[in-house]
């Protein structure tokens, strides 16, 4: 299999020198497609990117152009744009890349993007623990400001802007749009009741649009080549490239830009294989709150329809690889173990079932699990499907009922066999591994 | 008179309904209402923990999920939570009663809230009266199957003097933040830590600092919130319940009280949507071991040979018959302010129609010259007008003289509601933004006490029909203010009178002023007199004009009043307490006191008869909107049941009288009797000339109650009072430079009489050359500095030597 089904459109200048400084991003044409669509009518906008069929790379899928279009322009309050760059789900690593190798890519989506749904506050809301890519991204914002695409009057217009760049306080739940709002208003980061939606009263009270980095950092490309360009790549309804984080047990994990609709039998290739001697046994599609897949479903093509066929979502395209030296009771309980540490504590369901779960899981793994302990944990998990405030605790669910629905004979040995027993922990690493820490750490779990 | 008519509600037009199906009944409702009201109202039964009809949605214990087979739009919708789900037209909603799946729903969202519950029902407060409990008994599973840890703390912690949380209890329903937040608006409580391990918390530099925190115990869902007063005190099982009106402020709040074995263990908000919607203040719900206290009486005193002995009953009301009529008219009667409607109608009579007197008056606290003649015409028998629920939906209100939160806080939380839910525009004509004026979204019309007319004056284009003014007790000290709220009356506005104590509407109505007979009767009308004479059955009537309390006062203290009768009456609230105590303690004035415990009056009473405490009888306030507020007998084995009607009775009876009543029943028919008065009011003019502007050097002194305070109606109130404001100093910043004050250093008020020595506190908002110190915090205002408000007072740093303050 050859490079030819890459895409590179957002990853194109990557492995430019020192891509991410603002001279040479311009040298390569930057800030072009901004300069054009201050000059352009801000619907027409609206419209080409309805057109391209650009869908939220965040996870849901939502157009992001139809969502820009609800905006009421009507209401007298100003329009905010909000960037959701608070990636931190387990196996999700595109946004982080990118914005350490192309923030200007993200500002120039953004002038865009303001200017179409008429804002001129635009907030990028960036997940704190990655202090690099926040000061990237700050300088980046900041040769924009003196370059004179950020401010008053950007690009001799009349059109002003202004960026901030907020780093979060650690908290998974603020990527949730409505929590992400809370805690950049200064909040305790908890979604909000629904109606109101963000596009009606958002930040501040105020109509706003929440998009994700990767899809804002398209738009350029957009404007630039126009939308039957972009729909050349991807599928009929999902239309574009996108960027597909392949890691875990492959011989070149990375990032890998490809038209959506791309299977990960043709990824998988890409990244060089499974390591030397060992087979696929599961992955996850779009990060550790998609339902996990089975090597039967290589050959699904990973766009939103494709995977919502097989079962799972397609999420933010983090492919996670485990090869049959995993065990899934593991995998399943480490998961969930972050989302009991992430569940915002708002809802019952998400905060008391993320707590019950990590201790049933956890005895299965140790192989102390009882007769019933299955059937238990299929329970509880539909006492919180869909009865959550917000879908972090159907993203957990979903992950153990799949891992449950695939490899139950591993959980049904852990009513007698510790999980490192059957699949010995050393064997995942590519590294030495001295079993006796772990084992130190395990019963500190305790 | 005063009757207790509900207004008509607005008839909701039919088109403003949306009908729904819920469980196959058809429910038709107003637009905008919740799918669990609208359940509420077909009798269907649906577990919650974190709705509140009172606070705000937040769908987060998930206990009310209800299936959506339609959503009005021929869809299905996911499992949604009733408690924050506007019902739609023709939506179709189905409970656990109709459909298995919401059933389990329910089931396994108790399950949950249960893994972390320590099931210790046993010994906790809340068992036996808790939505937990009673929930899972009836929607929960019989059994959990968790077997694993439960999340624990250290217990409980602190998060006021009063509020006590124990954490591992929490379900985490927020409905005290959300009190907090959007109905007192101290938001001080807050969650930390996140998933299970979330928790209510206080932030690290402030304690939860409210009047009203209370309510979050009686709120709590489960057994988590406790209060330090009633903690282990009883088992809900155990307590007698009784619905009854508090008697801390003109409010009238409903209460629910709770005894066992005869003493009041707890007090509890009632459920009165009219009054105080389901909300009280601590001070109403933790102020109640008044009556309680070593220096209760429960045995009459009589003087002998300058003692106060033990006396019983025959002895001390012969004593006192010789003492009242040895003076003859030349007696009169102080009523407190504080008295049910009942008791006070009877001191009314006992004056008139027994001593022969029209020397009456309840307000024994400081008053201008306007007042009483302005409350005899203007307030006395007003139909109920302005209404707690006019001010939730003014378009405007102004308070004059009146601080909400301090003086009537049922007021204050109405007028948040509105503001918050309304966008009740809200002026405070005052010296500074107070805490409460801010959390009121007040704008501050900055005046120095005195100068309340002109600031009206400077604000007559915001005095328009839609307008609401509140006026307090403290406005009748300001000349002429009183009659310009009538001026502005006159062209459209509305306004009400808020005393700040609780009797001083129903001693009105009973005509306990020198110039009104009871039900509004003017004591210089002969024809009120004949008609009066004629209801009670007499020859006479008193024709001579009254003193007032002061002049009272002043002619015992000069030996031209011979004997007094006072009730309840605290000389620490007269205006100059120390002049009424000389007055009381010369020899040439007989004083006959009646009261519940010892107090400076006792001193100096000559003869004094133990009265029934209000739980201990039958009666009735009149709140300020002039609503009727019922209190019941909480306390069935009072030590004392000599109501104040009684004694009177008694005494009456001994002086060859008859007062025609002997119980608060009794009292209270015979008021009705005579509430039909249809001839002429008192009328009143105002006093010629321009307000008196007090001149002079100093600063002008401002200064109220605050709500908790050294009031003896908190003393055994020990925690609650730890809750109280600290006492402050507060001065402009422009105040503060010229005078060489830092903020927080000790400052000294004074003036010839005296000083107080409180910690300044430099006020952004403040109105310049004016201080501001709290009346009864710490240190006893107008004792020490015999300045009434709007007085001139002098300030200084006080220089701290050798580290000495």
């Amino acid at each position: 299999m050859s490079v030819d089904v890459l895409t590179p459109t957002l990853t194109d200048n990557w492995d430019q020198p020192e891509a991410w400084k603002i001279a040479n991003y311009v040298a390569q044409g930057g800030y072009q497609a901004a300069r054009k669509a201050v000059g352009m009518d801000p619907d027409a906008i609206i419209t080409l990117v309805k057109d391209s069929g650009l869908r939220g790379r965040g996870g849901a899928g939502f157009p992001t152009g139809v969502k820009w279009s609800f905006i009421p322009q009507t209401n007298p309050k100003p329009k905010y744009l909000v960037i959701n760059c608070d990636e931190s789900e387990p196996g999700t690593c595109k946004d982080m890349p990118m914005l350490m190798a192309t923030p200007h890519t993200l500002v120039e989506g953004v002038i865009i993007s303001s200017y179409a749904v008429r804002a001129h506050h635009a907030f990028i809301y960036v997940r704190g623990e990655v202090l690099h890519v926040i000061r990237r991204l700050q300088q980046a914002v900041a040769d924009a400001y003196q370059a004179g695409y950020l401010g008053k009057g950007i690009f001799g217009t009349e059109y002003d802007l202004d960026i901030v760049v907020h780093a979060g306080a650690g908290a998974y739940i603020c990527g949730e749009e409505t929590a992400l709002l809370d805690s950049l208003e200064g909040r305790r980061g908890q979604p909000r009741l629904r109606p109101p939606f963000p596009a009606v009263a958002g930040l501040y009270a105020s109509p706003t649009v929440v998009n994700n980095a990767e899809s804002i950092a398209s738009v350029p490309a957009i404007v630039a080549r126009g939308a039957d360009w972009y729909k050349l790549m991807g599928t009929e309804k999902s239309a574009g490239s996108t960027i597909y984080s392949v890691s875990g047990h492959v011989k070149r994990p990375g990032q890998y830009e490809a038209p959506l609709g791309t299977t990960y039998r043709t990824l998988l290739d890409l990244a060089g294989g499974i390591r030397d001697g060992h087979q696929l046994k599961f992955f996850t599609p779009g990060g550790s709150s998609t339902p996990i897949l089975t090597p039967d479903q290589l050959d699904v093509h990973l766009d939103y329809e494709g995977v919502a066929a097989a079962g799972s979502i397609l999420g933010t395209k983090a492919l996670q690889t485990f090869d049959e030296t995993v065990s899934v009771v593991r995998t399943t309980l480490r998961w969930t173990e972050f989302y009991k540490h992430e569940s915002c504590g708002k809802c019952t369901p998400c905060r008391e079932g993320s707590w019950w779960l990590v201790q049933t899981l956890h005895n299965l793994e140790q192989g102390k699990g009882h007769e019933g302990d299955i059937e238990k944990i299929l329970d509880l998990c539909d006492n919180v499907t869909m009865k959550s405030f917000c879908t972090l605790a159907d993203g957990f669910v979903a992950n153990i009922t799949s891992s449950i629905k695939y490899f139950r004979d591993e959980f049904e040995a852990g009513y007698h066999t510790p999980a490192w027993e059957l699949f010995p922990y050393e064997k995942s690493v590519y590294f030495p591994y001295e079993r006796e820490r772990i084992a130190v750490s395990e019963g500190a779990d305790q | 008179m005063s009757t207790d008519v509900k207004k008509p509600d607005g008839e909701v037009a039919k088109a403003d309904l949306v009908t729904a199906t819920i469980d196959g009944i058809q429910v038709s409702v107003p637009k905008g209402t919740l799918v669990i009201r609208a359940a509420e109202r077909l009798g269907i039964d649906i577990p919650r923990f974190c709705d509140h009809e009172l606070l705000d949605p937040v769908a987060a214990c998930r206990q009310c999920l209800v299936e959506v087979p339609d959503g009005g739009n021929g869809r299905p919708m996911k499992p949604q939570p009733a408690c924050a789900l506007t019902v739609m037209p023709n939506m179709v909603v189905e409970t656990a009663a109709t459909n298995e799946k919401v059933a389990k729903h329910q089931q396994g969202m108790l399950e949950f809230l249960l893994i972390n519950h320590p099931l210790d029902c046993p010994i906790c407060d809340k068992g036996g009266e808790c939505p937990l409990q009673n929930q899972t008994m009836s929607h929960g599973p019989g059994e959990s199957r968790f077997e694993g840890l439960k999340r624990t703390y250290p217990k409980p912690v602190n998060i006021s003097a009063q509020i006590l949380i124990d954490r591992e209890r929490c379900v985490l329903c927020q409905r005290c933040t959300r009190f907090g937040e959007q109905i007192s608006g101290d938001d001080f409580i807050s969650l930390s830590e996140r998933g299970a391990l979330s928790q209510i918390n206080i932030y690290a530099s402030h304690p939860y600092e409210s009047y009203f925190s209370g309510n979050i115990v009686q709120i709590c869902p489960v057994g988590a919130l406790t209060s330090v007063d009633y903690r282990f005190q009883a088992r809900p099982f155990d307590l007698v319940s009784t619905t009854t009106t508090c008697e801390h402020c003109a409010s009238g709040c409903q209460l629910r009280t709770d005894h066992r074995h005869f003493q009041v263990k707890r007090r509890l908000a009632g459920d009165d949507p009219e009054v105080n919607e389901q909300w009280n203040c601590d001070k109403g719900r933790f102020g109640f071991y008044y009556g309680r206290q070593a220096d209760r009486l429960s045995y009459p005193l009589v003087r002998r040979d300058g003692e106060l002995v033990p006396a019983s009953w025959p002895e001390a009301i012969d004593a006192a018959v010789a003492g009242l009529k040895a003076a003859g008219a030349s007696s009169g009667v102080l009523t407190g302010g504080r008295l049910t409607l009942e008791n006070a109608f009877a001191y009314s009579k006992f004056a008139r129609a027994v001593l022969g007197t029209n020397s009456i008056d309840f307000r024994t606290r400081p008053y201008g010259a306007d007042e009483a003649g302005f409350l005899a015409a203007e307030v006395t028998s007003r139909e109920i007008d302005v209404t707690f629920t006019d001010l939730e939906n003014a378009a405007k209100v102004v308070l004059v003289g009146f601080e909400p939160e301090e003086e009537s806080s049922a007021v204050f939380l109405r007028l948040r509601k509105g503001n918050r839910k309304n966008g009740t525009r809200i002026l405070a004509v005052a010296p500074f933004l107070t805490n409460g004026s801010r959390k009121l979204g007040a704008v501050l019309v900055p005046t120095a006490p005195g100068d309340e007319v002109q600031a009206l004056d400077s604000i007559a284009a915001e005095l328009d029909e839609g307008t609401i003014v509140l006026v307090g007790e403290r406005a009748g000290l300001v000349p002429g203010l009183l009659p310009k709220v009538r001026e502005y009356a006159a062209k459209g506005l509305r306004w009400a009178w808020i005393p700040r104590r609780a009797g001083e509407l129903a001693a009105l109505e009973a005509g306990c002023l020198p110039q009104l007979l009871p039900g509004g009767r003017p004591a210089s009308d002969a024809s009120a007199r004949v008609d009066l004479q004629a209801a009670w059955g007499i020859d006479h009537l008193p024709d001579t004009a009254g003193l007032d309390a002061e002049q009272m006062l002043a002619a015992a203290a000069a030996g031209s009043l011979k004997a007094l009768v006072t009730a309840a009456v605290d000389l620490a609230d007269m205006a100059d307490p120390e002049a009424a105590y000389a007055a009381l303690a010369s020899d040439d004035v007989f004083v006959v006191s009646l009261e519940q415990r010892r107090s400076a009056v006792t001193e100096v009473a000559d003869v004094v008869f133990p009265v029934a405490l209000l739980e201990e009888q039958l009666g009735t306030f009149i709140n300020w909107e002039h609503r009727l507020r019922p209190v019941n007998i909480i306390n069935t084995d009072a030590p004392s049941v000599m109501t104040d009607v009684r004694v009177l009775a008694a005494l009456a009876d001994a002086l060859g009288s008859d007062l025609g009543m002997r119980t608060p029943p009794q009292a209270q028919a015979a008021y009705y009797e005579i509430t039909d008065w249809e001839g002429a009011k008192p009328g009143f003019t105002a006093a010629a000339g321009a307000p008196a502007q007090a001149g002079g050097e100093g600063l002008k002194l401002a200064s109220w109650h605050q709500a908790i305070d050294d009031s003896r109606c908190l003393d055994g109130a020990e925690t609650l009072r730890l809750t109280a404001p600290a006492p402050l100093a507060r001065i402009s910043p422009a105040t503060a430079a010229a005078l060489g004050v830092r903020d927080g250093e000790p400052v000294m008020i004074g003036t010839d009489s005296g000083e107080v020595v409180l910690p300044a506190a430099v006020t952004a908002s403040m109105v310049d050359d004016v201080v501001w110190a709290p009346t009864n915090s710490g240190v006893e205002l107008f004792r020490t500095l015999h300045a009434r408000p709007g007085d001139r007072v002098r300030l200084a740093v006080v220089k701290t030597a050798g580290g000495a303050a």
